[in-house]
């Protein structure tokens, strides 16, 4: 849906301007144009909106490291059961008939030991959120700078840079992540966000690649070759803006396939070890109560669905903002 | 066109074995192998210490032991694991299960995959096009082990106990009516008034037949019988001429109503050969079927016709073949069902062990323990198809060679099925490649949840157990299948773009 934006078309005549067509136009910047397409991109409002719940919710409510959050309870301590542990959180307001919308004792219910599977689900949530960004941003990273550096140099730097990558993609991900985090990752959940994102990153470094070599022979990296500057600053300066709307995609899809690649890995008891907890790994511990105690199951799924949704949502907003030639409607 | 081939024969084959000596080095350092055993009382550890070092070489340095390994690799053995069992046997009861629902979950996804998105570009903004999208930002954002999890309760103990009284209620009813008529009623590109007379005519048929189906306990005991299945064929005859050759009677459509004709005779005369026969007999039924309608193609088509006739009456002779296989199936239903007490759809294993029946019943069997991870798997690859599908399709029909071939005035049909889709499919062809690795660490973790003894349980034991070897064995057969699947990916690219072939 992208609306043509008014700006003079090339080989108009002088004498007819805009102003004088009674035409309003106002000339924007690149930055502007796709903030504004963003914008304009519903879905990926919505995201941005669902996305910022669950990290309000999540960081607000049990606090963050020192700082106290509003929720009276935390993901350890256990209480006596109330109401069998179930959800107490009600959300049918009193004039429909219903209990009124109230959070309750336990909102989320409670575990079989009487934990608050609130603040279990927030700190899962609030741990998965922090690997997946650290994921996101290493694998965008390590794979910008190998991508501009295989595209923009030929010969041996380029053929060894993307035989490693060849070679990366021949290992299924998930066998690679299992092993990294199983060698690395046990210790704490920095170091694991650091070593998945050391092996997530082959997809960008070719997307980059891509794109570096074709813009390396345009006629702007030419002239700043010619005048000698340095490779460093032609790759830093002028070839990765011109790919800053591909690395902000890959960053936020990245992103969203590393909360499901971190919450698999400890599901299957690899990734997050006690006492740590995230939300992969909750719902590894109480898969067994899916009969009894279904709550269990469902909050941490529908957690970790919001979050990759809302994500993905928001990335292919900013694709479309960056380049909406995708988007054409059929002639 | 061979040198490419060969070039990328041997830059395959040399990045497989480095990719080997990379996972053996870090499968070798995962941790402590003997952890288990210095847990045990003085007197015995000294002993299991020892022998498990030597069985394991690790007195010897990691890279020595990755040439070891290889070595029997080369020969065609795959070393044991740490207590000694053999890998190589390990690897064979393994592989079947896995490639099975690898292979099922790819062929699916991709055919249903592309379809929908196809179907999707070309009703580009409509209810459907929308609903799919957002389906298919769902499906990228669903964990695979929570939906395999969520199959599991109520794709098999609750359709399981539900078939003991096999009735749906009115609103169950309702919704699905209402579904099947929103999605008609989006496939047509016409005015308000036939759109929702569409709609209405789709939920009601749709409504009437789930009423009579549930009324009858039809799930309990299921089967098409002969009128369905001529109609099947019938309409997979019009479906599939219309597709190659449009809706009018010419030879084409003459052809695929002869062999939709012949596949419901057949449907009677082979009643009686079809109690318990074997997948030989089954295989030759197939070619005898293709060759049947190829010759009926071949003649009725003529000289001017051949091209579409033959092609519509091979798929409309394997489309009435495989109703027919369906009823016979579903026929075996009741009694496989009575056979494991009522639980035809497994939750636990790639197959029920110690199982005998006929065909049928095994057949069912391998679909009852099949049917749920297949789906799980389904979920995660198909969104992906979906969308490179949609996108690579509203590419190619903004295409000047499309605008040309619709000035010069050729059917819609034909510009579409040939101009556009086949130049949309080329792109897919390198997804199929990338897709590979996801769905294999995917049937892991479904595996997993299903609790089948596969090529999952091969490695995640590997690595709990710090044992190389039954991890070297997932990684041969995983990163074959990938190395495999992007060269041939690669070499179908360049033989579709000639762009790639010739440069």
């Amino acid at each position: 849906m992208v609306q043509p934006t008014p700006a003079a078309a090339p080989g108009q005549t002088p004498g007819t301007s805009d102003a004088a067509q009674g035409m309003n136009v106002k000339a924007r910047t690149q930055t502007q144009l796709v903030i504004r397409r963003f914008l304009r991109h519903r879905g990926a409002i919505a995201g941005m909106a669902l996305l910022f719940f669950v990290i309000a919710l999540a960081v607000t409510s049990i606090g963050a490291g020192p700082i106290p959050g509003w929720w009276d309870k935390n993901h350890i301590g256990t209480a006596d059961l109330v109401n069998g542990g179930r959800p107490t959180l009600g959300l049918w307001p009193g004039f429909l008939g219903g209990g009124g919308v109230h959070l309750g004792e336990h909102p989320f219910g409670q575990d079989n030991i009487g934990r608050d599977y609130f603040a279990v689900v927030m700190r899962g949530t609030q741990v998965s959120l922090v690997i997946a960004v650290i994921v996101g941003v290493v694998a965008t990273a390590v794979g910008t700078v190998i991508g501009a550096v295989a595209g923009y140099f030929r010969g041996a730097a380029e053929a060894t840079l993307m035989r490693a990558t060849d070679l990366m993609i021949t290992i299924p991900t998930l066998l690679f992540a299992a092993m990294v985090a199983v060698m690395w990752g046990n210790q704490n959940i920095v170091t694991l966000g650091l070593v998945l994102g050391a092996v997530t990153w082959t997809q960008t470094a070719r997307l980059v690649r891509g794109e570096v070599l074709a813009l390396r022979e345009k006629e702007f990296v030419e002239a700043a070759r010619s005048v000698g500057t340095s490779a460093a600053r032609i790759i830093f300066k002028h070839l990765l803006p011109n790919v800053i709307g591909i690395i902000v995609v890959s960053v936020t899809l990245a992103i969203s396939s590393a909360i499901l690649l971190e919450s698999a890995l400890s599901f299957l008891g690899l990734g997050v070890q006690a006492p740590d907890t995230s939300l992969g790994k909750i719902i590894n511990e109480y898969r067994t109560a899916m009969m009894t105690r279904p709550w269990l199951f469902y909050w941490p799924g529908a957690f970790i669905i919001a979050t990759a949704l809302s994500i993905n949502f928001i990335g292919d907003g900013l694709r479309d903002a960056f380049d909406p030639r995708q988007n054409r409607v059929r002639a | 066109m061979l040198a490419f081939i060969t070039r990328r024969l041997v830059t395959s084959v040399l990045i497989f074995f480095s990719a080997t000596f990379v996972v053996y080095i870090m499968a070798a350092n995962l941790g402590d192998p003997l952890a288990d055993l210095r847990e045990l009382p003085p007197q015995d550890r000294e002993a299991a210490i020892a022998d498990r070092t030597e069985r394991m070489n690790l007195d010897k340095p990691v890279v020595a032991r990755y040439f070891l390994w290889l070595g029997g690799v080369l020969t065609g053995d795959l070393g044991t694991n740490r207590v000694g069992q053999d890998v190589n046997l390990m690897l064979e009861r393994a592989l079947g299960a896995t490639l099975q629902l690898v292979l099922a979950a790819t062929v699916l996804s991709i055919v249903i995959g592309v379809g929908i998105g196809v179907i999707s570009a070309l009703r580009q903004y409509s209810a459907l096009d929308l609903g799919v999208t957002f389906g298919v930002f769902v499906c990228f954002s669903l964990p695979v082990f929570w939906v395999a999890t969520l199959l599991k309760q109520y794709g098999a103990i609750e359709f399981n106990d539900w078939l003991a009284d096999p009735s749906l209620a009115w609103w169950v009813i309702g919704l699905i009516a209402l579904f099947m008529g929103a999605v008609f009623s989006s496939l047509l590109v016409t005015d308000r008034r036939t759109r929702l007379m569409a709609f209405g005519v789709a939920a009601a048929v749709t409504a009437v037949l789930l009423a009579v189906l549930s009324a009858t306990a039809w799930f309990a005991d299921p089967g098409l019988g002969p009128i369905v299945i001529g109609l099947t064929a019938g309409a997979a005859a019009v479906g599939f001429a219309t597709l190659f050759s449009g809706l009018e009677w010419n030879p084409t459509m003459k052809a695929a109503a002869i062999c939709a004709a012949l596949g419901l005779v057949s449907h009677f005369a082979l009643l009686p050969f079809l109690d318990d026969p074997t997948w030989w007999f089954m295989g030759l039924l197939a070619l005898l079927t293709v060759a049947i309608c190829w010759a009926v193609g071949y003649f009725v088509g003529g000289e001017l016709y051949r091209r579409s006739a033959v092609p519509v009456s091979i798929l409309t002779g394997l489309f009435t073949a495989a109703v027919i296989f369906v009823d016979r199936m579903l026929q075996s239903f009741a009694s496989f069902s009575e056979s494991v007490r009522g639980r035809p759809i497994s939750t636990i294993g790639a197959s029920t062990p110690n199982y005998s029946g006929s065909f049928w019943d095994h057949g069912l069997d391998s679909f009852g323990s099949l049917i749920l991870p297949t789906m799980a798997l389904l979920l995660i690859s198909l969104a992906s198809y979906t969308r490179y599908s949609r996108a690579s399709m509203l590419e190619v029909m903004n295409q000047d060679y499309v605008r040309t071939a619709r000035a010069k005035g050729l059917p819609e049909r034909t510009v579409i099925l040939r101009h556009a889709f086949r130049n949309g499919l080329i792109p897919i062809t390198t997804l199929v490649a990338f897709d590979i690795g996801t769905v294999l660490g995917g049937a892991v973790i479904i595996e997993t949840v299903f609790g089948w003894r596969a090529m999952g349980d091969l490695l995640i034991t590997g690595i709990n157990e710090r044992d190389p070897n039954p991890v070297m064995a997932f990684f041969l057969v995983a990163g074959t299948a990938i190395v495999v699947f992007n060269m041939i990916a690669d070499i179908v690219y360049a033989y579709l773009d000639p762009r790639i072939r010739l440069s």
